[in-house]
């Protein structure tokens, strides 16, 4: 018998960026096939691929074959993706809370029964006629709790979802799926983020008994435990290619920690410090730090940060690396003790922690970081004139203007240092690439004259060229400025080429803080939590 | 080459056009029409030219109330009767005490200042509780404050024989002629006559003073703050600016200006108008707004300038204009349409 | 739909504070009644004209709040396909029922044109579909005003002195609706006079007989014992039809698509719903109900004034269903029915208790317009304030 889905050589490319590299993957009926991966090796792609999204279509399609139980199929849209009976568990809910659990069981795939006017529009125009039927509550509610069974769960079946906790939501998501009559393969994607032990178990158990019953299931997940609970077989994927796949029962944490962290380190030769850097001198003491991030919650990490230093922050998506710079730049509500130089520092207080110089680089460079339809000039020396008055020009008591002369100047030189490449200090920011837009944030933080840098991300959507000339330019202000900087990213390499330490976060704790060159297996296995 | 030329051809017709907006070109292009068929019909340009600088300098400071409300993230100010029901106390408080000239003008801008920037606290209070749907909580706001300000008028311990209704001895008079002197005081100061063609010299320079104002505020701390937070929320929070008070200070400015702009517009017109009178005075600001190439979210003071020229100057021209070509009073429906069409053209085309 | 079974010990504070708008209205209108100093059979009979007169077009705002189009200001366009309608049925010498069948017939089409580039604007303008819809009204309103105002007699060839203004171009500011004049409402009616007992009218039998919903109040010696009170039965029966008949669209797939639609267009258009289209399908719906609703208001009013029956249409009707407890997102054809009850109740007796109280019945006018105003935006305020907490 054909596999149930037989992905075969799957390539794709996203603007010259080879983001699969002719991926092989097989699922057959009444297995559980396990896909791990770091972020942007490519399993987003990949189920992106799966599901026909429109984005793949629209940035050229993609190179390959689909095979559903031996067919060739060409998914071109998410509806034809549920046509083969490919379902899937979405890591957001796509469940309407005014909704029963019924109709959002059936959501638009209702059963309905004709009434007279259907019938009369539905001789004219079939579709028409179909929408006007009237819904058939009594089958509707019997296959709801039909599914509900099948998935372990107990509820009415006329409660309002909106009230529900988010365990039983995961739930009724998969009981949606099930309840397609074509389901043949599902596609959990992260499901366990948002529940509790006792029903993460739950759900491993539900995904065995669907498995059972011939379904062939897919399963994306960070946690390497829950792999290891399930898997019959094992495909881990790293910048686009499959580089292993195992049987369920050959495969140990370590090891598939090592092989999806697992890369070549380019050796870089960084300049020498002209200082020292030590333990004894801490630029900041954070401890059991909690911010809640949605997304990104940080559950209490303790971590410290020697002056001089460049710490790296690590971690898989999802798991919190990103909350710490944002709970201590104020950005999202936080708690906990953070020390700067020995005092402390006030915590949901922007303007405090930039009082305290303390500069931060959000990830969202185009939402938090910019504001895009300003000037270059304005988005270097805003925020410095708002915190600590530069570029402002006393007229009268009381009535200070901004000093467009001296910001101008200011400008250029930031452009010229940082080859930022503009039609002038007027242009504005939107225009710009991002990697130039990434440059005008480093010149913002520059001119507030911080001691500390938070960075989240600088690498994030800008091109190989300006990549490069980035991780330069903060290798220098430390080294220059002896300016402190954490750096947090999703591309470890990248930690690994600058850091003088990397902390790894996992579900919202810091788990371990690792010299560069470190082994994958530590990694790996660090990020896993 | 041919290439060149396209490119020439995006760059330069694309890009401008795209930046000036077809809707404020085919209004220019209309105004300089309507001209040319006012020329061709021999009508006196000089005096409908003179009567549109009035319109101008009468109705801009309206516009110019939008500005920073819109520079603050509140969008477009269908709320304006708020600043201008203030405005309007603060106005017949020194008529009511028959103050004359520019001592009543003073006095009452002064009060309708205060005023303003008290009820505009009170309505950036309101909207900061109501993020992303201001426009139509401002619009219905205003609405419900002018007719509640109807009562007010009835019931208002106003005495003033000349305020109030003669039977009766209580309620205030639809229509108020404007204390002696007050009326047109500042159209006639330094006024500038060329035969038919005369320059409100004083109102102009008033409006001008004030636009003026306007953009060195926003020049200033608390100026480029509630730019920054009204742009992008997000980076003004990481910048440490309040998001909230950015907003609320908006408003105030806003209301602020209404106030001080009924001030103006009822001085200059030479009276002052109650009760239902100013329901509808935020659309034709608003519109006028846009035609200068405004947007929801985006405005200047060149916006407002170019504008109140463009819409008041169609307004002014388009009613004779059109009473010689078609008899009837066209020019109100065309007000309207041009008017509401252009509301909805902005409200349509996207981006929040 | 179903009610919890758990609420077996009522909790009244809990109802008053859901039900806060109806019950404070509620109370208000008892309140003026009472000092309106009428007595309760003139009110029940100008409240029953009301009823009958209005509620077709409130009901008719349902559909897109279910859908997640807010309040329906665009209804106003609706008004005007009526009005396009029914004066066209005029000029054609239509009377009686036929005419106002035709009428119904005839503004169909138009108004599905109308409802539909209303729709197309709102797709355009999703998140403020009211503000777009109000301005929509108005500026729909300036091009109704060129049409019958400007063409209608030039451009567009239309001779009929009766309907014409002096000039020969332009229709005139009231158009007489006397052929068609209860057509629908003396189908089936029955007139209450205190002392005389009820007289029960089968067709529209008796044309002089001058029926309360027409005669502007004139105060209390008019509106003593002794005038009838006629209540439209038929009138009433279309609406109770209407009712059940939105009952049954949002029980089937499309009215279950309309809800779905409503809460979330993200979900929605994941699940394969066509969103866009199903808005377009609402925003119809409404605007050929408005239509509808306003041929009642029209034939039961019996004059046309062409230039401004229907600008307030959709205030007082999106006031209407505030009033009744109805929110921007929440809609009930009983809140419906209530708001209109209570919008005109308070409409009636406002200006007579203003004469009561202050001697001067304009407080009372321009009291009613206040609430009108001021129940909107009161009601979006407290909507715009509850959603931001819960992002």
């Amino acid at each position: 018998m054909p596999p149930i889905l037989e992905m075969s050589a799957i390539a794709k490319e996203y603007y010259g960026n080879r983001v699969l590299k002719g991926v092989d993957l097989s699922v057959d009926a009444g297995e559980i096939v396990c896909l791990v991966g770091e972020n942007g090796a490519g399993k987003s792609t990949l189920m992106n691929i799966l599901f026909g999204m429109p984005v793949v279509h629209a940035t050229g399609g993609f190179s390959g074959a689909v095979k559903i139980a031996g067919q060739r199929v060409a998914i071109d849209s998410p509806f034809k993706a549920m046509e083969c009976g490919i379902g899937m568990v979405h890591q957001e809910f796509m469940l309407l809370p005014g909704f029963t659990v019924t109709e959002n069981i059936k959501l638009n795939r209702e059963l309905t029964s004709s009434n007279p006017l259907s019938s009369v529009v539905g001789a004219l125009s079939p579709s028409a006629g179909k929408r006007l039927e009237s819904l058939d509550f009594d089958s509707m509610t019997r296959d709801a709790r039909a599914a509900l069974a099948r998935v372990g769960l107990e509820v009415e079946s006329e409660a309002t979802v909106g009230g529900l906790p988010v365990g039983h939501k995961q739930f009724i998501e998969i009981a949606r799926e099930v309840d397609r009559h074509k389901a043949r393969i599902l596609v959990f994607d992260e499901p366990s983020a948002v529940l509790t032990e006792s029903e993460a178990d739950r759900l491993l158990e539900t995904m065995r008994a669907l498995a059972r019953d011939g379904i062939g299931i897919l399963f994306i997940t960070h946690r390497l435990d829950e792999v290891m609970a399930v898997a019959d077989r094992i495909v881990v994927l790293r910048d686009g290619e499959r580089v292993a796949q195992l049987a369920g029962s050959e495969a140990s944490v370590g090891r598939i920690a090592e092989l999806m962290v697992g890369r070549k380190i380019e050796k870089r030769d960084l300049p020498p410090r002209s200082f020292s850097v030590s333990d004894a001198e801490l630029a900041l003491d954070i401890r059991d730090l909690v911010v809640d991030m949605p997304g990104e919650p940080v559950t209490g990490a303790t971590l410290s940060v020697r002056r001089g230093e460049i710490l790296g922050i690590g971690g898989l998506a999802g798991y919190g690396k990103l909350g710490i710079a944002n709970g201590i730049a104020g950005i999202y509500p936080g708690r906990g003790t953070v020390l700067k130089d020995g005092l402390p520092l006030p915590l949901n207080d922007p303007a405090g922690s930039l009082a305290r110089r303390v500069a931060f680089l959000s990830e969202d460079r185009r939402g938090v970081g910019l504001l895009l339809d300003e000037s270059i000039e304005l988005n270097i020396g805003l925020t410095s004139l708002q915190v600590q008055g530069k570029f402002l020009r006393t007229w009268l008591p009381g009535l200070s203007l901004l000093d467009a002369a001296g910001l101008r100047a200011h400008a250029r030189e930031m452009i010229r240092w940082l080859d930022v490449r503009c039609v002038g200090p007027e242009q504005p920011v939107r225009r710009l690439s991002g990697g130039n837009q990434q440059k005008v944030c480093i010149a913002k933080a520059v001119t507030l004259d911080p001691d500390l840098l938070f960075v989240s991300e600088p690498t994030r959507g800008v091109d190989v060229g300006a990549k490069q000339r980035i991780l330069d330019e903060l290798v220098s202000l430390n080294r220059d400025r002896r300016m402190t900087i954490v750096v947090t990213s999703s591309e470890l390499a990248e930690l690994r080429s600058v850091c003088d330490r990397i902390a790894i976060v996992a579900r919202g704790k810091v788990s371990r803080v690792l010299a560069p060159d470190a082994a994958d297996v530590d990694f790996g296995l660090a990020m896993a939590g | 080459m041919r290439e060149r030329v396209l490119a020439l051809y995006e760059k330069w017709f694309l890009g401008r056009v795209a930046e000036i907006g077809i809707p404020r070109l085919l209004i220019t292009a209309f105004v300089l029409t309507l001209l040319g068929v006012a020329y061709f019909y021999g009508m006196n340009l000089s005096f409908l030219l003179s009567d549109s600088l009035v319109r101008v300098g009468r109705n801009g400071i309206l516009v110019l109330a939008l500005l920073p409300a819109v520079q603050g993230g509140l969008g477009l100010n269908f709320g304006l009767p708020v600043g201008v029901a203030a405005g309007l106390v603060g106005l017949l408080i020194p008529m009511e005490f028959d103050l004359g000239g520019w001592k009543c003008f003073v006095v009452a801008t002064v009060l309708a200042a205060l005023f303003g920037w008290l009820a505009g606290l009170a309505y950036g209070w309101l909207l900061n509780r109501v993020k992303g749907q201001e426009m139509m909580v401002g619009t219905y706001v205003g609405f419900s404050v002018v007719s509640g300000m109807c009562i007010f008028w009835l019931l208002a311990p106003f005495h003033n024989r000349k305020l109030i209704w003669p039977i009766g001895g209580q309620g205030l008079r639809t229509t108020l002629p404007c204390t002696s002197g007050m009326s047109r005081f500042l159209d006639d100061a330094w006024r500038v006559k060329f035969g038919d063609f005369s320059i409100p010299t004083g109102l102009l320079l008033y409006f001008l003073v004030l636009c003026g104002l306007v953009a060195l505020f926003f020049r200033t701390r608390a100026g480029l703050a509630i730019r920054a937070a009204g742009e992008n929320p997000l980076y003004a929070k990481a910048c440490g600016i309040s998001e909230d008070r950015s907003r609320l200070l908006a408003a105030a400015l806003s209301t602020m200006l209404a106030a001080v702009g009924i001030v103006a517009f009822s001085s200059s017109y030479g009276f002052v108008q109650l009760y239902l009178a100013p329901l509808m005075v935020a659309f034709p600001a608003v519109a006028a707004l846009l035609i200068g190439g405004g947007s929801v979210n985006r405005a200047s003071v060149s916006h407002v300038l170019i504008g109140t020229l463009l819409f008041q100057t169609l307004l002014t021209i388009a009613l004779p204009v059109a009473n010689k070509v078609v008899s009837g009073d066209i020019s109100e429906v065309a007000r309207v349409v041009v008017a509401n069409g252009m509301i909805l053209y902005a409200l349509t085309r996207g981006s929040r | 739909m179903n009610a919890p079974a758990e609420h077996r010990n009522f909790d009244w504070m809990a109802l008053a504070r859901k039900q806060a708008v109806p019950i404070t209205f509620v109370a208000l209108c008892l309140t003026l009644c009472v000092m309106s100093g009428q007595g309760p059979a003139f009110l029940a009979g100008e409240v029953a004209t009301r009823l009958a007169r209005n509620s077709f077009t409130t009901l008719s705002l349902i559909v897109p709040v279910l859908a997640g189009l807010g309040l329906n200001f665009g209804i106003v366009l609706g008004a005007m396909a009526a009005q396009m309608a029914i004066i066209t049925v005029v000029h054609w010498n239509m009377a009686g029922l036929s005419g106002f069948l035709a009428a119904a017939l005839l503004v169909v089409p138009i108004a599905i044109a109308f409802g539909w580039l209303v729709g197309l604007l709102f797709n355009r303008a999703k998140g403020r579909e009211m503000v777009t819809g109000l301005i929509a009204g108005f500026f729909a309103n300036g091009l109704y005003q060129l049409l019958f105002l400007f063409l209608v007699g030039t451009l567009i060839p239309f001779h009929n002195p009766a309907l014409l203004l002096p000039e020969g171009y332009g229709l005139r500011n009231t158009v007489n609706l006397a052929p068609v004049n209860y057509a629908l409402d003396d189908i089936l009616s029955v007139t209450w006079k205190s002392g005389q007992g009820m007289a029960w009218t089968v067709g529209s039998a008796d044309k002089t007989q001058p029926a309360t919903g027409a005669v502007p109040s004139t105060g209390p010696e008019s509106a003593g014992a002794g005038s009838p009170v006629k209540i439209p039965i038929s009138t009433f029966l279309l609406i109770t039809g209407l009712c059940l008949g939105i009952g049954w669209l949002m029980a089937t797939k499309l009215g279950q698509d309309m809800r779905a639609v409503g809460q979330d267009m993200h979900i929605a258009e994941v699940a394969g719903i066509p969103v866009d289209r199903t808005r377009l399908i609402a925003v119809v719906v409404s605007t050929v109900l408005a239509a509808w609703g306003h041929l009642v208001y029209l034939q039961n009013m019996g004059t046309l004034n062409t230039y401004s029956s229907h600008e307030q249409i959709g205030m007082f009707g999106v006031a209407s269903l505030l009033v009744g407890g109805a929110s921007v997102s929440r809609a009930t054809v009983w809140q419906a029915l209530l708001g209109t009850l209570l919008f005109h109740t308070l409409f009636v007796t406002s200006p007579l208790a203003g004469k009561t109280l202050m001697g001067d019945p304009q407080i009372g006018e321009y009291f009613r317009v206040f609430v009108a105003y001021g129940v909107i935006a009161l009601a979006l305020a407290l909507h715009a304030w509850k959603g931001g907490h819960q992002k």
